[in-house]
Protein backbone atom coordinates (compact mmCIF):
# COMPACT_ATOMS: atom_id res chain seq x y z
CA UNK A 1 0.00 0.00 0.00
CA UNK A 2 1.29 3.44 -0.94
CA UNK A 3 1.68 6.36 1.46
CA UNK A 4 -1.19 8.18 -0.25
CA UNK A 5 -3.47 5.16 0.14
CA UNK A 6 -2.57 4.76 3.80
CA UNK A 7 -3.27 8.45 4.41
CA UNK A 8 -6.61 8.20 2.65
CA UNK A 9 -7.63 5.02 4.46
CA UNK A 10 -6.88 6.62 7.84
CA UNK A 11 -8.00 10.15 6.94
CA UNK A 12 -4.52 11.13 8.09
CA UNK A 13 -2.90 14.50 8.00
CA UNK A 14 0.50 14.16 6.35
CA UNK A 15 2.97 16.16 8.45
CA UNK A 16 6.01 15.52 6.30
CA UNK A 17 5.91 13.87 2.93
CA UNK A 18 9.17 12.46 1.66
CA UNK A 19 8.71 12.26 -2.10
CA UNK A 20 11.07 9.32 -2.49
CA UNK A 21 8.72 7.26 -0.30
CA UNK A 22 5.78 7.74 -2.68
CA UNK A 23 6.67 4.64 -4.65
CA UNK A 24 7.23 2.45 -1.63
CA UNK A 25 4.85 -0.41 -1.08
CA UNK A 26 4.04 -0.88 2.60
CA UNK A 27 3.01 -4.45 3.33
CA UNK A 28 3.41 -4.72 7.09
CA UNK A 29 2.69 -2.82 10.28
CA UNK A 30 4.57 -2.60 13.55
CA UNK A 31 2.64 -0.90 16.33
CA UNK A 32 3.94 -0.01 19.79
CA UNK A 33 4.53 2.82 22.21
CA UNK A 34 7.71 1.14 23.38
CA UNK A 35 10.58 1.66 21.00
CA UNK A 36 12.39 -1.39 22.43
CA UNK A 37 9.52 -3.44 21.04
CA UNK A 38 9.98 -2.02 17.56
CA UNK A 39 13.71 -2.76 17.93
CA UNK A 40 13.01 -6.46 18.48
CA UNK A 41 12.49 -7.17 14.83
CA UNK A 42 10.84 -5.31 12.02
CA UNK A 43 10.27 -6.61 8.51
CA UNK A 44 11.19 -4.64 5.40
CA UNK A 45 8.37 -2.48 4.04
CA UNK A 46 6.84 -1.93 7.44
CA UNK A 47 4.84 1.06 8.53
CA UNK A 48 5.08 2.12 12.17
CA UNK A 49 2.04 3.07 14.23
CA UNK A 50 2.74 4.67 17.61
CA UNK A 51 1.34 6.90 20.31
CA UNK A 52 4.81 8.12 21.25
CA UNK A 53 5.80 11.47 19.77
CA UNK A 54 9.41 12.13 20.78
CA UNK A 55 12.40 12.22 18.39
CA UNK A 56 13.43 8.68 19.38
CA UNK A 57 10.50 7.44 17.28
CA UNK A 58 12.20 8.83 14.19
CA UNK A 59 15.57 7.42 15.25
CA UNK A 60 14.04 4.00 15.81
CA UNK A 61 12.34 4.16 12.41
CA UNK A 62 15.59 5.17 10.75
CA UNK A 63 17.58 2.37 12.37
CA UNK A 64 14.95 -0.23 11.50
CA UNK A 65 14.48 0.94 7.90
CA UNK A 66 10.91 2.03 8.52
CA UNK A 67 10.05 4.78 6.05
CA UNK A 68 6.67 5.92 7.31
CA UNK A 69 5.27 6.59 10.77
CA UNK A 70 1.64 7.11 11.81
CA UNK A 71 1.09 9.02 15.07
CA UNK A 72 -2.24 8.10 16.66
CA UNK A 73 -4.76 10.03 18.78
CA UNK A 74 -4.10 13.34 17.03
CA UNK A 75 -1.19 14.22 19.24
CA UNK A 76 0.66 17.44 18.52
CA UNK A 77 4.01 16.62 16.92
CA UNK A 78 6.87 19.03 17.64
CA UNK A 79 8.86 20.91 15.00
CA UNK A 80 11.93 19.01 16.19
CA UNK A 81 10.33 15.68 15.31
CA UNK A 82 9.21 16.97 11.92
CA UNK A 83 12.67 18.34 11.17
CA UNK A 84 14.33 15.07 12.13
CA UNK A 85 11.87 13.12 9.95
CA UNK A 86 12.71 15.41 7.05
CA UNK A 87 16.42 14.99 7.65
CA UNK A 88 16.14 11.20 7.78
CA UNK A 89 13.74 10.86 4.87
CA UNK A 90 10.84 9.48 6.86
CA UNK A 91 7.23 10.25 5.99
CA UNK A 92 5.12 11.13 9.03
CA UNK A 93 1.38 11.47 9.42
CA UNK A 94 -1.10 12.03 12.20
CA UNK A 95 -4.52 10.44 12.75
CA UNK A 96 -7.28 11.18 15.27
CA UNK A 97 -8.14 7.53 15.87
CA UNK A 98 -6.78 5.36 18.65
CA UNK A 99 -4.05 2.79 18.16
CA UNK A 100 -6.69 0.06 18.13
CA UNK A 101 -8.79 1.57 15.39
CA UNK A 102 -5.80 2.59 13.30
CA UNK A 103 -4.38 -0.93 13.39
CA UNK A 104 -7.82 -2.39 12.78
CA UNK A 105 -8.25 -0.44 9.58
CA UNK A 106 -4.79 -1.33 8.33
CA UNK A 107 -5.39 -4.97 9.15
CA UNK A 108 -8.69 -4.92 7.28
CA UNK A 109 -6.92 -3.41 4.30
CA UNK A 110 -4.64 -6.46 4.19
CA UNK A 111 -1.47 -5.26 5.84
CA UNK A 112 0.14 -7.94 8.00
CA UNK A 113 2.27 -7.96 11.15
CA UNK A 114 5.75 -6.60 10.61
CA UNK A 115 7.34 -9.31 12.71
CA UNK B 1 31.62 -6.19 1.80
CA UNK B 2 33.63 -3.74 3.84
CA UNK B 3 36.51 -2.68 1.65
CA UNK B 4 38.27 -0.41 4.09
CA UNK B 5 39.86 -1.85 7.16
CA UNK B 6 40.57 -0.36 10.53
CA UNK B 7 38.10 2.52 10.16
CA UNK B 8 37.65 4.20 13.51
CA UNK B 9 34.78 6.39 14.75
CA UNK B 10 34.15 8.00 18.15
CA UNK B 11 31.08 9.78 19.46
CA UNK B 12 30.01 11.41 22.66
CA UNK B 13 26.77 10.27 24.27
CA UNK B 14 25.67 13.54 25.83
CA UNK B 15 23.86 13.05 29.14
CA UNK B 16 22.00 16.37 28.75
CA UNK B 17 20.29 15.58 25.49
CA UNK B 18 17.84 12.69 25.25
CA UNK B 19 16.82 13.75 21.76
CA UNK B 20 20.26 13.17 20.31
CA UNK B 21 20.81 9.81 21.99
CA UNK B 22 21.00 7.35 19.11
CA UNK B 23 22.89 9.70 16.82
CA UNK B 24 26.08 7.63 17.07
CA UNK B 25 24.15 4.52 15.97
CA UNK B 26 22.69 6.46 13.09
CA UNK B 27 26.12 7.64 11.92
CA UNK B 28 27.61 4.16 12.15
CA UNK B 29 24.68 2.71 10.24
CA UNK B 30 25.17 5.25 7.44
CA UNK B 31 28.87 4.43 7.25
CA UNK B 32 28.22 0.69 7.09
CA UNK B 33 25.70 1.32 4.31
CA UNK B 34 28.26 3.32 2.39
CA UNK B 35 30.82 0.56 2.80
CA UNK B 36 28.35 -1.91 1.35
CA UNK B 37 28.18 -4.15 4.40
CA UNK B 38 25.47 -6.83 4.25
CA UNK B 39 22.07 -5.40 5.20
CA UNK B 40 21.32 -8.11 7.75
CA UNK B 41 24.55 -7.35 9.60
CA UNK B 42 23.85 -3.62 9.47
CA UNK B 43 20.47 -4.18 11.08
CA UNK B 44 21.96 -6.27 13.87
CA UNK B 45 24.58 -3.61 14.53
CA UNK B 46 21.96 -0.86 14.48
CA UNK B 47 19.69 -2.68 16.94
CA UNK B 48 22.41 -3.62 19.44
CA UNK B 49 24.24 -0.32 19.25
CA UNK B 50 21.10 1.76 19.66
CA UNK B 51 19.90 -0.20 22.69
CA UNK B 52 23.36 0.11 24.25
CA UNK B 53 23.52 3.80 23.46
CA UNK B 54 20.11 4.38 25.02
CA UNK B 55 21.21 2.40 28.10
CA UNK B 56 24.35 4.53 28.44
CA UNK B 57 22.09 7.56 28.29
CA UNK B 58 19.24 6.51 30.59
CA UNK B 59 21.12 4.34 33.09
CA UNK B 60 24.75 5.40 32.70
CA UNK B 61 24.40 9.17 32.63
CA UNK B 62 26.00 9.50 29.19
CA UNK B 63 29.30 8.22 27.87
CA UNK B 64 31.12 7.26 24.70
CA UNK B 65 30.48 5.22 21.58
CA UNK B 66 33.42 3.84 19.63
CA UNK B 67 33.14 1.89 16.40
CA UNK B 68 35.93 0.06 14.61
CA UNK B 69 35.31 -1.46 11.23
CA UNK B 70 37.73 -4.10 9.99
CA UNK B 71 37.58 -6.33 6.92
CA UNK B 72 36.47 -9.31 8.97
CA UNK B 73 34.52 -7.74 11.85
CA UNK B 74 32.85 -4.71 13.34
CA UNK B 75 33.57 -3.85 16.96
CA UNK B 76 31.34 -1.43 18.84
CA UNK B 77 32.16 -0.29 22.34
CA UNK B 78 29.71 1.71 24.42
CA UNK B 79 30.98 2.91 27.78
CA UNK B 80 29.78 5.12 30.58
CA UNK B 81 30.92 6.16 34.03
CA UNK B 82 27.53 5.70 35.66
CA UNK B 83 26.48 3.60 38.60
CA UNK B 84 27.20 0.28 36.91
CA UNK B 85 25.07 -2.86 36.93
CA UNK B 86 24.73 -4.52 40.30
CA UNK B 87 23.48 -7.91 39.19
CA UNK B 88 24.35 -8.58 35.57
CA UNK B 89 22.64 -11.97 35.43
CA UNK B 90 19.39 -10.34 36.49
CA UNK B 91 19.88 -7.42 34.11
CA UNK B 92 20.27 -9.84 31.18
CA UNK B 93 16.82 -11.29 31.84
CA UNK B 94 13.96 -10.21 29.64
CA UNK B 95 11.62 -7.86 31.46
CA UNK B 96 14.03 -6.85 34.21
CA UNK B 97 14.33 -3.09 34.41
CA UNK B 98 15.11 -0.46 36.99
CA UNK B 99 13.95 2.32 34.65
CA UNK B 100 11.66 5.00 36.05
CA UNK B 101 8.12 5.68 34.92
CA UNK B 102 9.47 8.78 33.21
CA UNK B 103 11.80 6.68 31.07
CA UNK B 104 8.91 4.40 30.21
CA UNK B 105 6.90 7.38 29.06
CA UNK B 106 9.75 8.10 26.67
CA UNK B 107 9.45 4.67 25.04
CA UNK B 108 12.16 2.71 26.84
CA UNK B 109 12.61 0.75 30.04
CA UNK B 110 10.82 -2.49 29.23
CA UNK B 111 13.84 -4.58 30.17
CA UNK B 112 14.28 -5.76 26.60
CA UNK B 113 17.48 -3.92 25.73
CA UNK B 114 20.22 -6.20 27.04
CA UNK B 115 18.53 -9.47 25.93
CA UNK B 116 18.04 -8.00 22.47
CA UNK B 117 21.67 -6.87 22.34
CA UNK B 118 22.77 -10.39 23.26
CA UNK B 119 20.59 -11.82 20.50
CA UNK B 120 22.11 -9.62 17.82
CA UNK B 121 25.84 -9.79 18.52
CA UNK B 122 28.35 -12.52 17.73
CA UNK B 123 30.36 -11.72 20.85
CA UNK B 124 29.46 -9.69 23.90
CA UNK B 125 31.89 -8.60 26.58
CA UNK B 126 30.42 -6.63 29.48
CA UNK B 127 32.53 -5.00 32.15
CA UNK B 128 30.48 -3.49 34.93
CA UNK B 129 30.00 -3.35 38.66
CA UNK B 130 28.51 -1.08 41.31
CA UNK B 131 30.21 2.30 41.02
CA UNK B 132 32.43 1.14 38.16
CA UNK B 133 30.45 2.32 35.19
CA UNK B 134 29.55 0.01 32.32
CA UNK B 135 31.47 -0.99 29.23
CA UNK B 136 29.83 -3.06 26.51
CA UNK B 137 32.02 -4.48 23.77
CA UNK B 138 30.03 -5.93 20.90
CA UNK B 139 31.59 -7.83 18.03
CA UNK B 140 29.91 -8.63 14.72
CA UNK B 141 31.64 -10.97 12.29
CA UNK B 142 31.73 -10.12 8.60
CA UNK B 143 31.24 -13.37 6.67
N1 LIG C 1 24.75 1.32 31.12
C1 LIG C 1 24.11 0.91 32.22
N2 LIG C 1 24.41 1.44 33.44
C2 LIG C 1 23.76 1.03 34.55
N3 LIG C 1 22.77 0.10 34.54
C3 LIG C 1 22.44 -0.46 33.37
C4 LIG C 1 23.07 -0.09 32.15
N4 LIG C 1 22.53 -0.82 31.15
C5 LIG C 1 21.60 -1.59 31.73
N5 LIG C 1 21.53 -1.39 33.06
C6 LIG C 1 20.64 -2.08 34.03
O1 LIG C 1 20.14 -3.26 33.43
C7 LIG C 1 18.71 -3.21 33.37
C8 LIG C 1 18.22 -3.90 32.14
O2 LIG C 1 18.64 -3.22 30.96
P1 LIG C 1 17.79 -3.38 29.62
O3 LIG C 1 17.62 -4.83 29.34
O4 LIG C 1 18.42 -2.55 28.56
O5 LIG C 1 16.37 -2.81 30.02
P2 LIG C 1 15.86 -1.33 30.24
O6 LIG C 1 16.91 -0.40 29.69
O7 LIG C 1 14.62 -1.28 29.47
O8 LIG C 1 15.66 -1.14 31.71
C9 LIG C 1 18.38 -1.73 33.45
O9 LIG C 1 17.09 -1.48 33.90
C10 LIG C 1 19.45 -1.23 34.39
O10 LIG C 1 19.10 -1.54 35.74
MG1 LIG D 1 17.72 -0.65 27.83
Amino acid sequence: MRVKEVAELLSAEILYDEISNDERDFEHVVAADLMSEIMLDTAEQSLMVTGLINPQVIRTAELMDVYAVVFVRGKEVSAEVTELAKDRGITIMSVCQTMYETCGRLYEAGLTAGR
Amino acid sequence: MAEKSGMHMEYDINKEDFNSAGEASSKVKKTLNMLGVDNKVIKRVAIAMYEAEINAFIHGGGGMAVADIYTDKIVIEISDHGKGIENLELAMQEGYSTASEEIRMMGFGAGMGLPNIKKNVDELDIRTGPGEGTDLKMTFKLN
